[in-house]
């Protein structure tokens, strides 16, 4: 047993910060490290940059344009995107549906889809949850019935990230609402250009259009924009929901946001001395950093079982990192705000989400804003009630 | 040991719960906080028409004459509405500080006015630098004749846009954190060299920078005696603890009964989700915070205008952090058990949550009144 990375992996890990160092434009930088969001320009910009290295899809098959870098590998790269820091590649567009049109896809869709997916010339966004299918997925009721070579789409979306912003979805249709719930389901990516779409944004508590609510109104869908075979569509849905294991944790995001908080604290006085100086503070930052290096190892762990099974194990203990990890990226977000202190009251969503100049002090004015959005970590994605569930049942045997 | 209600107490407290349910609906609010100040004047009318405006003033400055204890009933009510007006601001803090500290001729030139509704005041004491020190002050105030001339920066101040007059603390001596060189002083808000710069908060009013270049107060216009307000400037901040806290009350009941009916109502997997054990427990733990809460509420109102300035400290202390850890469990797990509902501005519960999460930073959080409480023995003696 050895926990420390080899020197190839070291060598691997200097390459890749230099990178990050050399080529993440500093404005975006600027952003990432203020606790702003960044915009569609900005992740674009990036995307294309990473993709001129050749790394913009690490994760996906060699052929389509992966590294073929081991899990290993793609946890080292990660963390170094996420302390750099620099935006995640659209989840949607790099860990979704790429990965599902390379298992699934037809020739032509990949041939089509995948070069602008990792460019970033096509912008997708997840269409999955209903007003009434949330953690129950698979009750969704957004209805599709064939009508020659179409699909007629008539139903609604909530919660669908950026689709003010896509050109497609892929989007969970039920084309047989006479079997069981699962049985049911179609995989159809729509243009979001189509007549009968309309987009409605949903503000989230930091003040930002982050989700919509998209409605279809006898929308036609080629039946070629079909993945896979009808009413298969639950397990592709379930391939995709059961991919993204290793970004899971986010371990660099969160050790990320604690070097900023000690950094904060260092310009902040109490007592007469730097908050960073505070043994109260230092202990409750210490106390984060203990659970976030058990789970970088029990992320190690799992990736490393994800490497041994060649990539196919469905890992419950997935779950474990979805837990603790947005925890963990949740503690980080309160000890910013908490060392902002007064700061946080204003509330600046021009500066979050543009260039308007922040009142408070920038360093301090995102961090009550990302507290907030950030309650959705434990919340997207599978609930921690229902990864608690999963491992009640597959692991635990509960 | 006594918990009920006088007659006088209950009658207020049905009028302003009633006022806050048929005035105070999610939608209602929504549209008062589109309005120019972020508030409702008509609103502020009918406050001082019930008498709510005036809760704490003696009687002969057309006060209520109410205690603490009225001020924890009008405040739990706005926390459950989630009140936007300047009632914080205008009655309990400037208000609070003319009422234990001025003189005869303030109270009888400014507690009237409050009282009306004719006068909004704001309390502006927190700087840039002083973090929760409410002796770490920079704003200077030097003798200007009769008077005295003021210079510095506040920030933050809770409806600083909209007040008719301030009160501000600033320093006649000592050094930057000393408690002895204090002072307070009312202060024009539109008088020359005040400078405001406004802007919304998280929790859905308005607050203000504001700087002061050069200005003149008269010698009448201090409270007290300049130099030496340390502890007008405490017993302020402890009516505010103990406002905040009922205020947190009633913002973590509102959640609470919120949560508890959503979880009765929402349908997934085909039943409700109040039906699936763990989320009954999170709630019952809500309950338990709420609960704890609400008695160190009530503890803060007993002690906040306690004569005894070590033991109200502590007591105002703890309150402090018992209000900051449940309102930050109760905050977190409402918003928790809605799932996605829970984190947008179209739902109620997010916005309590917000204003708990303000409500933290203002007049101390949780680390700073733990560590005041731990440096000043504890709370538990030997006595019990
Ligand atoms: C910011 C944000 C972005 C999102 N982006 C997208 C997106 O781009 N595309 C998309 O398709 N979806 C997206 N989602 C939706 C997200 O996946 C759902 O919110 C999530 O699945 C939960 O569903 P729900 O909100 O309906 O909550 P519900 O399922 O109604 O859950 C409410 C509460 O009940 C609990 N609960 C439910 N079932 C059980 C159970 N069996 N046992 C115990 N507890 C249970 C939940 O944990 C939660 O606490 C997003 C959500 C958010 C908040």
């Amino acid at each position: 047993m050895d926990l420390r990375y080899t020197d190839e992996e070291l060598a691997f890990r200097e390459e890749v910060r230099e990178f990050f160092r050399t080529e993440l434009p500093e404005d975006i930088r600027r952003k990432m490290i203020n606790g702003q969001v960044p915009v569609k320009e900005e992740i674009n910009r990036w995307q294309k940059i990473l993709n001129r290295k050749g790394w913009a899809v690490p994760g996906w098959a060699p052929e389509w344009g992966g590294t073929g870098w081991d899990a290993v590998k793609l946890h080292i790269f990660k963390e170094a995107m996420h302390l750099a820091p620099a935006p995640e590649p659209l989840t949607y567009n790099v860990n979704m549906i790429g990965p599902v049109l390379i298992a699934f896809g037809t020739e032509e869709q990949k041939k089509c889809f995948l070069p602008g997916i990792a460019n970033l010339d096509i912008w997708f966004c997840q269409g999955f949850s209903e007003p009434g299918a949330g953690s129950d997925l698979a009750s969704l009721k957004t209805r599709a019935v064939r009508d020659g070579n179409d699909y007629v789409v008539n139903g609604q979306k909530l919660w669908t990230g950026t689709a003010h912003e896509a050109d497609y979805m892929f989007c969970l249709v039920r084309t047989d609402p006479d079997v069981k719930k699962q049985k049911g389901i179609t995989y159809l990516l729509i243009k979001m250009d189509t007549p009968g779409i309309s987009v409605r944004p949903v503000v989230t508590l930091d003040g930002v259009p982050h989700t919509n609510e998209v409605f279809f109104d006898n929308v036609r869908v080629p039946v070629k924009n079909r993945v896979g075979e009808e009413n298969k569509g639950w397990d592709y849905a379930k391939y995709l929901l059961g991919n993204e294991r290793i970004g899971i944790a986010r371990v660099g995001l969160s050790k990320s946001r604690l070097n900023r908080a000690r950094e904060r604290a260092a310009n902040v006085t109490v007592d007469g001395k730097p908050l960073a100086e505070n043994s109260r503070f230092r202990e409750r930052l210490a106390a984060i950093e203990v659970e976030l290096k058990a789970l970088e190892i029990t992320n190690m762990r799992v990736i490393d079982e994800v490497k041994r099974s060649a990539g196919n194990a469905q890992d419950p203990k997935a779950s474990i990192l979805k837990i603790k990890g947005s925890e963990l990226q949740q503690a980080a977000t309160e000890v910013l705000v908490e060392v902002s202190g007064r700061d946080v009251a204003r509330s600046e969503t021009g500066f979050l989400m543009g260039d308007e100049p922040p009142i408070g002090p920038d360093w301090a004015v995102t961090a009550a804003h990302n507290y907030f959005y950030h309650r959705a970590d434990s919340i997207y994605g599978g609930s921690n009630e229902i990864q608690h569930n999963i491992i009640a049942k597959a692991i635990l045997g509960l | 040991m006594d918990f009920d209600l006088s007659e006088e107490q209950r009658m207020l407290k049905e009028s302003v719960d009633r006022l806050v349910a048929e005035r105070y609906s999610f939608e209602q609010r929504k549209a008062y906080g589109k309005e120019a100040e972020g508030w409702n004047r008509g609103l502020w009318k009918q406050y001082a028409d019930m008498g709510l405006l005036s809760v704490p003033f003696e009687e002969k400055y057309g006060g209520f004459g109410g205690g603490a204890v009225e001020t924890m009933i009008v405040m739990e009510a706005f926390g459950r509405g989630l009140v936007l007006e300047p009632y914080f601001a205008t009655v309990v803090l400037a208000g609070g500080a003319i009422r234990m500290g001025g003189s005869e001729e303030q109270k009888k030139a400014i507690l009237p006015k409050i009282a009306d509704g004719s006068l909004l005041m704001a309390y502006a004491y927190a700087e840039r630098q002083s973090r929760y020190d409410l002796a770490d002050v920079l704003a200077t105030a030097k003798k200007d004749g009769a008077g005295w001339v003021i210079d510095g920066e506040k920030t933050v101040v809770i409806h600083g846009d909209c007040a008719d007059k301030l009160v501000v603390v600033a320093r006649v001596s000592g050094g930057q954190r000393d408690k002895d060189g204090l002072g307070l002083f009312i202060v024009d808000a539109k008088a020359a060299g005040v400078s405001r710069r406004s802007y919304p908060t998280q929790d859905g009013v308005r607050g203000a920078d504001i700087t002061l270049k050069g200005v003149k107060v008269a010698a009448g216009d201090v409270i007290g005696e300049a130099g030496k307000a340390w502890p007008l400037i405490e017993c302020v901040s402890h009516s505010a603890i103990a406002a905040l806290a009922s205020e947190a009350v009633g913002a973590m009941s509102a959640m609470q009964d919120i949560t508890v009916e959503y979880l009765k109502t929402r349908q997934q997997f085909g039943v409700a989700i109040g039906s699936f054990q763990a989320l009954q427990h999170r709630a019952v733990d809500m309950l338990v915070a709420l609960e704890q809460g609400r008695s160190m509420a009530m503890y803060g109102t007993m002690m906040a205008e306690d004569p005894n300035a070590e033991e109200r400290a502590k007591a105002m202390a703890a309150t402090k952090v018992q209000i900051g850890k449940s309102a930050k469990y109760v905050g977190q797990q409402a918003i928790q058990l809605h799932g996605g509902i829970g984190v947008t501005m179209e739902y109620k519960v997010g916005h309590y949550f917000m204003r708990t999460t303000v409500m933290e930073t203002q007049f101390g959080d949780t680390d700073h009144h733990l560590a005041a409480l731990a440096r000043a023995g504890g709370l538990v003696s030997a006595a019990g």
